[in-house]
C-alpha cells in the first residue's frame, strides 16, 4: 500500500522556473537539507519558513521549466513537501523528479482548483487528491507502464545497479 | 508516414519500433555533466554501484560555471569533478583549455550529426545544430548513462520550422529563434523536438545555426534540430573526434505543426523581462534606459558574434555609466578574437574581456546585477534573478543590438546605431 500524502497547498502559477525553484547562487552544494533553505525563495522570500512538512506545492503549466539541475526536486523535498501537484510539468523537472524520488500528480483540474492553504490528501496508489477544504475529488492519469515499472523499482538507482549486475552475470 | 529527422535517430539507436509517443532505450554517443552538474551525478553513480564509465572517450566532464573558482564552495565542488574524471581516465579539460560546454564540444568535434547525445545541461539541445539528439538531463540520468551507455527516451512529436527568403544583414540567429519563441510561448515545444529547415537555412552560418539549437529549450522544446547539409557537414568533418553517420528525415515526415517565417520581414528583437517568449521589435521597446551589456554565453559567444559586437563598437565607446562585459565562449573563439583585433577593439571602447566562462549567464559571477539595474544580454533565459538581484531586469538581444545599445546606453536596434553601409559591408564580409 503507497502512502497518503496529506498537507496544505502553496498555489503558485505557471512557468515556474527552476531558477526560482533554488537560485543558481545556491548550486555550490547538493545537499538536500541545505539546497530546502532556500527553496522557492526568489517567489516567495518566507516559503521555508511557511511551509509544514507533509505541504505540497502546486503549479500551473509547464511546472520545473528552465535548467536541468536536479537540486530542484531535490530542494523541494528538502524543504519538507511530500509532493508537487500541477497542471503539466517541464520534461527534464519530470525525469528529475521521478529520478530522485519526488513524488509528482499532472492534474490540470485539481491544480486550477487548489488555493493556496487548502488542505489536500494525495492516495497515488488509488490516483485520487482531495481538496478536503473544498469537498472536491480529483483523479490522477497513471503513469506510462514504462515509468510505473521504474518507479515500482525504487527509480533508476535500483534499476541501474540491477541491469549492472544482469551484465555482470551474464 | 515517415520519419522526422528526431524520430529518425532514436530509430537507429534503439532495437525497438520507435513510434511516436514510444519510450525507447536508446544507445548514447556522448554523455557529458559540468562543474555544478556532476558532483551530484558522481553520487548517483557510485549508489549504483557503478565503477567505470562505458567508455572513456564518450564520457566528459567541464567545469565551466563557476570557474576559474568563483569561491571556496566552488572550488570544492569543481575538485569534486576534475578528480572523478582523471581517476576515470574519462574526458576532462582544465580552465584555461575548457570553454562553454555547448561551444567547446561541438569545436572539438564530439558531438557529430546522426549522434544521440546526453549531457547534465538543460542546453545540451545547442548540439542540435549538428544534426544530433542532443539534449539535457539532470544528474542522475546522466549517472546511469555513464553506468550503461543508453537510457530512455520518449519519441517526441516534431514541429518543423521552417525559415523561408534572404536574411537581411541585421537579422541573425538569435532574432530568429526569438521571434520563434515570441510566437509559440515558453511551452510552444514542451515535450516536443524542433527541427529547422526551409530555403533561407542553407545559407545560414553554423555560429547562427548553433544559437538557434540553443534556445529549443527556451519553448520548453526536448531538442532543435537541423537537417544535415553541405555546410554542417563540412563543420563536422574537420573537426570529428570519432566516425559518424548523418541521419536524414524522411521526406513524408509526419510534423506536428509547421510554422514558417519570410526572413525578409524579419527584424531586430528582443525578448523582454521575464520570460524569453516576452519578445517584440526592439524598435518597438521603449528604448529603456540600461546599467549593463553582456555578450557571451552558449547562446552568443561564437566568432560570429564577438566579430558583430566587435564591428559594432569598432571606434566607438561604451555609454558613460554602463558596463559592457564580453566573454568568448571558448579558447578557440578567444584567439581568434584576438587574430582579428577584436578584443583590442572592445578595450578600446571600454568594454571588459574575460576569460571564457558561463560568467554572469546563471548569475554566477563577472557581471552580477544590482537591485534597479537593467542588462541587455546575448544569453538565453531572462528569468527573475538570473543574472543576480531579484529586483534587476534582463532583456535578450543578438549581439548586434547588445553592441548598438552599449553605445547608446538604452536599449537600440542596431539600425539606429550604424549606417546602412555598415550592413553592407557586414553582408560581404
Ligand atoms: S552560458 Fe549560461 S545557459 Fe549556457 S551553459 Fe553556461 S550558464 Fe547555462
Amino acid at each position: 500500500m503507497s502512502k497518503i500524502f496529506k498537507g496544505n497547498a502553496w498555489k503558485y502559477g505557471d512557468n515556474i522556473d527552476t531558477d526560482v525553484i533554488i537560485p543558481a547562487r545556491h548550486l555550490v552544494t547538493s545537499d538536500e537539507a541545505e539546497l530546502g533553505k532556500h527553496c522557492m525563495e526568489d517567489i516567495d522570500k518566507d516559503f521555508v519558513k511557511k511551509v509544514a512538512p507533509g505541504d505540497m506545492i502546486v503549479g500551473g503549466e509547464n511546472f520545473g521549466c528552465g535548467s536541468s539541475r536536479e537540486h530542484a526536486p531535490i530542494a523541494i523535498k528538502g524543504a519538507g513537501c511530500s509532493c508537487v501537484i500541477a497542471a503539466s510539468y517541464a520534461r527534464i523537472f519530470f525525469r528529475n523528479a521521478i529520478n530522485v524520488g519526488l513524488p509528482i500528480f499532472e492534474c490540470p483540474e485539481a491544480a486550477a482548483s487548489i488555493e493556496t492553504g487548502d488542505e489536500i490528501e494525495v492516495d497515488p496508489g488509488a490516483g485520487t487528491i482531495v481538496n478536503k477544504t473544498k469537498g472536491k475529488t480529483f483523479t490522477v492519469a497513471p503513469f506510462s507502464p514504462f515509468l510505473q515499472d521504474l518507479i515500482q523499482q525504487g527509480g533508476l538507482i535500483p534499476y541501474v545497479r540491477k541491469e549492472l549486475a544482469r551484465r555482470k552475470g551474464a | 508516414m515517415g520519419r522526422t529527422l528526431a524520430s529518425a535517430i532514436i530509430a537507429a539507436h534503439s532495437t525497438e519500433a520507435a513510434r511516436e509517443g514510444e519510450i525507447c532505450k536508446v544507445n548514447v554517443d556522448f554523455a557529458f555533466a559540468n562543474d555544478i552538474t556532476a558532483p551530484p551525478a558522481i553520487v548517483s553513480f557510485k549508489e549504483m554501484g557503478a565503477e567505470k564509465v562505458f567508455d572513456k572517450e564518450r564520457c566528459a566532464v567541464l567545469p565551466d560555471h563557476f570557474t576559474p573558482n568563483k569561491d571556496i564552495a566552488s572550488a570544492e565542488q569543481t575538485k569534486k569533478g576534475r578528480e572523478f574524471a582523471l581517476s576515470q581516465g574519462m574526458l576532462y579539460w582544465e580552465v584555461g583549455r575548457v570553454g562553454i560546454e555547448h561551444a567547446f564540444l561541438p569545436e572539438k568535434g564530439y558531438i557529430l550529426p546522426g549522434d544521440i547525445v546526453i549531457g547534465a545541461d538543460s542546453h545540451t539541445c545547442t548540439g542540435g545544430a549538428l544534426g544530433a539528439l542532443s539534449t539535457g538531463v539532470g544528474s542522475t540520468d546522466l549517472a546511469a548513462v555513464w553506468a550503461l551507455g543508453e537510457t530512455w527516451l520518449k519519441v517526441p512529436p516534431t514541429i518543423r520550422v521552417n525559415y523561408e527568403g534572404k536574411r537581411p544583414a541585421w537579422v541573425s540567429g538569435k532574432d530568429m529563434i526569438l521571434s520563434l519563441i515570441g510566437r509559440i510561448g515558453v511551452q510552444g515545444a514542451r515535450y516536443m523536438a524542433l527541427e529547422f529547415g526551409g530555403d533561407g537555412v542553407e545559407a545560414l552560418p553554423m555560429d547562427d545555426r548553433f544559437t538557434i539549437a540553443n534556445m529549443a529549450i527556451e519553448a520548453g522544446g526536448k531538442a532543435g534540430l537541423f537537417v544535415p547539409d553541405a555546410k554542417m557537414l563540412a563543420y563536422a568533418n574537420a573537426r570529428a573526434a570519432r566516425k559518424f553517420s548523418p541521419v536524414y528525415p524522411d521526406a513524408d515526415a509526419a510534423y506536428f505543426r509547421t510554422e514558417t517565417f519570410d526572413m525578409e520581414k524579419m527584424v531586430p528583437v528582443a525578448a523582454m523581462p521575464h520570460s524569453p517568449d516576452n519578445v517584440k521589435p526592439v524598435r518597438e521597446c521603449g528604448s529603456p534606459e540600461i546599467h549593463q551589456v553582456f555578450i557571451g554565453a552558449c547562446t552568443n559567444g561564437r566568432i560570429r558574434d564577438i566579430a558583430a559586437a566587435a564591428k559594432m563598437l569598432e571606434g566607438k565607446q561604451v555609454a558613460a555609466g554602463v558596463r559592457c562585459i564580453v566573454i568568448p565562449a571558448s579558447y578557440e573563439v578567444y584567439n581568434q578574437a584576438l587574430d582579428m583585433g577584436y578584443l583590442r577593439t572592445f578595450t578600446e571602447a571600454g568594454a571588459v574581456v574575460c576569460t571564457p566562462t558561463c560568467g554572469p549567464c546563471l548569475g554566477g559571477h563577472m557581471g552580477i546585477l544590482a537591485a534597479g539595474e537593467r542588462c541587455v544580454s546575448t544569453s538565453n533565459r531572462n528569468f527573475v534573478g538570473r543574472m543576480g538581484s531579484t529586483k534587476s531586469e534582463l532583456i535578450l538581444a543578438s549581439p548586434l543590438t547588445a553592441a548598438a545599445s552599449a553605445i547608446t546606453g538604452r536599449l537600440t536596434d542596431p539600425r539606429d546605431a550604424a549606417s546602412p553601409d555598415f550592413f553592407k559591408k557586414l553582408e560581404e564580409e
